[in-house]
Parts: structure tokens; C-alpha cells; sequence
């Protein structure tokens, strides 16, 4: 038998393989892509590692990973944090395993080297097999450079890149805006549906800003709905609008009346929320009421942050590549923290109702995405097209907008996966 | 042991998991109170459903769109439609009063849908409450073993 080996660089033309317009099939495909992927993608710029919620303490900390890369999120005793590679110094094992916590120290299952909480080493049992040979201070977990922005935390192996602030732009102005669905409490990331579909991740980083599939995939969704809703999901031909915001990043407005969550507080409650809103009257006052029911629903618009989160109306989606046809999303709820116990059951339920292995859309997406990856290995040279909605896009302000079903976004996350993949 | 009582619950649970897998949902739907629930926690040791986030935490209205869901055709996750075999047994009564009956049982679920085979084993609770000579469900809570690990989806009622 003889096996053909093809070898990475000559299938990795990535000038070639992105256009403006569609994207080589390979890019679903290819495994020595996918490789160059995790070193050129996720190893080179900001990659988005929690929010701040979710290691609220001194000592709180989340496990998760940077590309195929396992990393701690923790918060020393100062309340800083910390992005460090879940790696002991000595040889090699994990030093933590519990998805998230809260401990004064990192103790190394192996021969219980220990660290404190911002990686520093702290023991080393029986030192005096190392005499004067091994200096602690040279051996603490590996910590990356960590930046944040409205609660959202992201980390880089790369000291020279841009500030994550430069990075994010004008995607910054949408992070503010997503968080007002805290209802004048702060958003607080909660517990996630977590699952995995057979497909590449840039399936799924495309879809978050695909407007098109809705009224079809989600048909069963929108079946299971009251009229008002159905109205206001009902966004293809609508007023809303994809916008390249520069760096990969694209928001898709669906529902524009509801971009800015503290304004139009006049307006009517939706039959929905009502009975939400009367029992939130009894300790609230009228304008409470308001805005904690304006937020409830989230917001309606979904960001991409290139490459791996989304703020997607109500949630956060976290996507984490696995292998080249192998995918894991988490779709992250989120409540107000501190707040209304009734307000935060209606997002809990809200949330439960699409997402998740046994949402009523959820499976849908995760059986489409599969689709297209089996599709995929169909055909020798043919190409993704991603041209929707060019004819009509403008220059804008921050970058580039079409109609809400434009493929603007994709394009976007394909140029700077260009840009990357080729630096 | 009350063992009289264990043959009436297990006659009950087996029948319900019968319909579930021959797709009687209709019948199923009757099977329970009017402020029944049917829970997925995500974590297993769960106690507090109504304020954390589940897979599944169904009313009756939500069964019954869910039950639309399965049939419609309008969802490619149920086309075409998995096949499940799933299996019952270690019944173990928590609590027995007058009225209401709990009862903790072992499920082991197959599922087949193209070309793949997936398995599903859960801890499941039945909050059972004394109609006649059968019952309703007032609860029911299915604590799958791997709940908190990624899943893949799960287009059918567990
Ligand atoms: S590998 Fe961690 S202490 Fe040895
Ligand atoms: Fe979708």
C-alpha cells in the first residue's frame, strides 16, 4: 500500500487559498492547515480566555485551553490575573484538572511540586536531592500576557503584538453595548452548554454572523414561539446589517431597535414579559422594571471576535478547536449578577429553549455544520463561496456593512486569517 | 422491602420508556401532572433546577413543543428520526407516603442515527404521584453520568 503524503507547505499557498470572495475547501480539510492554524492563529494573537466573573476571588480559577494548549485562569491573592500553561516546571503533568475553583495553591500530582496562584513556584518536595542546582525563581508555570476589556478577559503568547485594545477597535464599542443586558447589574458568565460537533471550527466562527440560515434551520425554533417573537426574529429582509469592524472582528445587528438596551425605555413591554415585568414590580421601581425587561432577552446584535468568542445576543459562545474536523462550542449563559431572581430564571429558560444538545436550535446548527464538513471531502478543487450580499456593501466608519444576510463577517474573519496565516 | 410496590413503579417506568421508544409521545404527554417536570441538570449533583442551567427543564408546554418538534419534520436534527432502545432496572424506592412515591432507577439508553451508535447511561428520579391503581409524573430528573462533559446532540427525548 502506498500512502501519499502531501506535504504542508505545498497545499498551504494561504494567498491563494483565501480570495475576497470564497475560500479554498481545504481550509475545512487539510490537517497540515489545521496544524499551521494552532501555531499562526491561536499561538500569535489575542485568544479570549474568560470573564471576570467567572474567578470573581483571590484564588478563583477556570481551566481551559488556548488553541490545543491547556492554561489556568486564576486570580492571585492581589486579585490579578493570571493566564499560565496547566504544565508543571519539572516534567510536564498538568497541575490542575478541576474546571474551575478556588485554591490557594497549584500542587503537581506527580512529586507535588507546588505553585502559588500566580504561578510561582513555591515547593519542591525534598529539595535536597537538587543541592544548589535548581533555582525556584526560574521555575514558575508559564504565564502569558493577559489584557482586558469590559470583563472580558484574553491572553497572547506573543509580547510583541498590538495592545488588546488596539486589537479589539471598534469592536469595543459593541462589547459595551452587550453588557448593558446586565440590566444595571453586571453580567455574570455562568454555567455553559457544552458539545461537539464533527466539523471545523471556522464552520461555526462563519455562522455567527449568518443571518441566512435562520428562518430555515431554525424553523423548528420558530415554530415553538409566540407571534411577537416570531415577528422580531423574522430579521432576513429586515433593516439590520453585517459590519467588518477591522482585525476579523464583524457584528450582525438582527434586531436593531434593540442595539442599545438603555434607550426606548418607554417602550411597550412585549405581552412575553409581562407577567415577568408585574412581578418584578413588587420591589422594583417602574423604571427597574423596564430596563431589567428590556435586557432580559438580551441584545440584537451578535459580535464576532476573531477567533474564538462570540457575544451572541444573550450568551457568550466559546469556540475550541479540537482537530481539524472536530469542534467544541460552549454556549455560556449569563445572568445579571445580584439580580432579580425572576429575571434571571426567564434567561436561564430563554437560554435552555435554543441552546445546547437538547435546545430546540442547537442540534439543528450542530447537524448543518456537520453537513458541510462531509460535503467538503467532495471534490477535488472547489471553493466556499462567501460572496452574499458584495453588490450593496459600503465603506464605513469602521470598516465595511452590508444587509443583515451578507456574508461581510465571513469575509472578514477570512481576511485576517489570511493576514496571519501568511505573516 | 415493600416489593409489591417496586412491581407497580417498574410496570409504570418500563411502560413509559416503551412509549418513549416507539414514539407514542402522545401518550406520554398524558402520563404526567399538570405542573410536571421534566429535568436534564448539567451538573449531576444538582439540586437547585430552577435557578442553574439545565439541558431541559420542561413544563407541559414545553413537552408538548417538544413532542411537535420530534414530529414536524422541521428540524434536520430529527431527519431522519434516532432509533433508542432504552433499558430500566435497579429500582430502588427513596420515599413512599400516601399520595406520592420517589423512586431512583438505572437507564441505559442506545442510540442509533447515521451510521453511528451512542450510548447514554443515567441516573433517573421518578417523583411518581398515586392515581388509581397507576400514577403520574410529577418529576422526572435524568442525571446522565457524563452530563457535565461535552455532549453531541440529543434529538430525542431521553
Ligand atoms: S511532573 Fe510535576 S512534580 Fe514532577
Ligand atoms: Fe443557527
Amino acid at each position: 500500500m502506498t500512502i501519499e503524503i502531501k506535504p504542508a507547505q505545498a497545499s498551504c499557498n494561504y494567498q491563494e487559498l483565501v480570495k475576497h470572495d470564497r475560500v479554498h475547501t481545504s481550509l475545512y480539510t487539510d490537517p497540515a492547515i489545521f496544524a499551521d492554524e494552532m501555531d499562526k492563529v491561536f499561538y500569535s494573537t489575542w485568544v479570549w480566555v474568560g470573564h471576570t466573573s467567572e474567578i470573581p476571588e483571590p484564588g478563583s480559577f477556570k481551566t481551559t485551553y488556548i488553541g490545543k494548549q491547556p492554561v489556568i485562569v486564576a486570580r492571585d491573592r492581589k486579585m490579578k490575573v493570571h493566564v499560565l500553561l496547566n504544565r508543571c516546571r519539572h516534567r510536564g503533568a498538568t497541575v490542575c484538572e478541576h474546571k474551575k475553583g478556588k485554591t490557594a495553591s497549584f500542587v503537581c500530582p506527580y512529586h507535588g511540586w507546588s505553585y502559588a496562584t500566580d504561578g510561582s513556584l513555591r515547593g519542591v518536595p525534598h529539595p535536597e536531592g537538587y543541592a544548589d542546582i535548581l533555582d525556584k525563581g526560574d521555575h514558575p508555570l508559564v504565564g502569558l500576557r493577559v489584557e482586558e476589556y469590559a470583563g472580558m478577559i484574553f491572553a497572547t503568547f506573543k509580547d510583541d503584538i498590538e495592545s488588546l485594545d488596539s486589537y479589539l477597535g471598534p469592536a469595543k464599542k459593541w462589547m459595551d453595548l452587550f453588557m448593558k443586558q446586565g440590566g444595571g447589574y453586571p453580567v455574570k458568565a455562568g454555567n455553559a452548554h457544552r458539545f461537539r460537533f464533527p466539523g471545523n471550527w471556522k464552520i461555526q466562527l462563519e455562522n455567527t454572523t449568518d443571518a441566512y440560515h435562520f428562518p430555515l434551520v431554525h424553523k423548528s425554533f420558530l415554530s415553538s414561539v409566540d407571534q411577537q417573537t416570531l415577528d422580531m426574529l423574522d430579521f432576513v429582509e429586515g433593516a439590520g446589517y453585517v459590519e467588518d469592524l477591522g482585525n476579523g472582528h464583524s457584528v450582525m445587528v438582527m434586531i436593531p431597535e434593540l442595539v442599545d438596551l438603555e434607550a426606548n425605555l418607554d417602550a411597550p413591554i412585549p405581552a412575553r414579559f409581562e407577567e415577568l415585568a408585574q412581578q418584578l414590580r413588587e420591589k422594583h421601581s417602574e423604571e427597574e422594571v423596564r430596563r431589567i425587561v428590556r435586557a432580559v432577552g438580551g441584545s440584537g446584535f451578535n459580535l464576532n471576535i476573531f477567533p474564538n468568542i462570540a457575544c451572541s445576543m444573550a450568551f457568550f459562545r466559546v469556540l475550541q478547536p479540537i482537530a481539524v474536523d472536530q469542534t467544541e462550542i460552549h454556549h455560556v449563559v449569563l445572568t445579571m449578577d445580584g439580580g432579580p431572581e425572576e429575571a434571571n430564571r426567564a434567561r436561564l429558560r430563554m437560554h435552555e429553549h435554543f441552546q445546547g444538545p437538547m435546545g430546540f436550535g442547537t442540534p439543528d446548527d450542530s447537524e448543518a455544520w456537520e453537513r458541510v464538513q462531509k460535503g467538503a471531502s467532495a471534490g477535488q478543487d472547489l471553493w466556499i463561496l462567501l460572496n452574499r450580499g458584495l453588490p450593496k456593501e459600503v465603506e464605513t466608519e469602521d470598516g465595511r456593512r452590508s444587509d443583515v444576510s451578507a456574508e461581510t463577517g465571513m469575509r472578514a474573519a477570512y481576511q485576517q486569517w489570511k493576514k496571519l496565516m501568511t505573516a | 422491602m415493600n416489593t409489591n410496590l417496586i412491581t407497580q413503579v417498574s410496570a409504570f417506568i418500563w411502560q413509559e420508556a416503551d412509549m418513549l421508544d416507539h414514539g407514542e409521545f402522545q401518550s406520554w404527554l398524558e402520563q404526567w401532572t399538570a405542573d410536571g417536570l421534566y429535568i436534564i441538570p448539567i451538573d449531576p449533583l444538582e439540586t437547585d433546577f430552577l435557578n442553574t442551567l439545565n439541558y431541559a427543564y420542561d413544563n407541559h408546554a414545553m413537552r408538548e413543543k417538544r413532542v411537535y418538534r420530534l414530529g414536524s419534520g422541521e428540524s434536520i436534527s430529527t431527519v431522519p428520526t434516532a432509533r433508542t432502545i432504552r433499558t430500566t432496572s435497579r429500582f430502588r424506592i427513596l420515599e413512599d407516603s400516601a399520595d406520592r412515591v420517589t423512586v431512583r432507577c438505572a437507564q441505559n439508553l442506545c442510540e442509533f442515527k447515521k451510521e453511528t451508535i451512542r450510548h447514554y447511561s443515567a441516573d433517573v428520579t421518578f417523583e411518581l404521584v398515586k392515581v388509581g391503581d397507576s400514577f403520574k409524573i410529577d418529576r422526572k430528573i435524568i442525571r446522565l453520568i457524563n452530563a457535565d462533559d461535552a455532549l453531541q446532540g440529543i434529538a430525542y427525548i431521553l
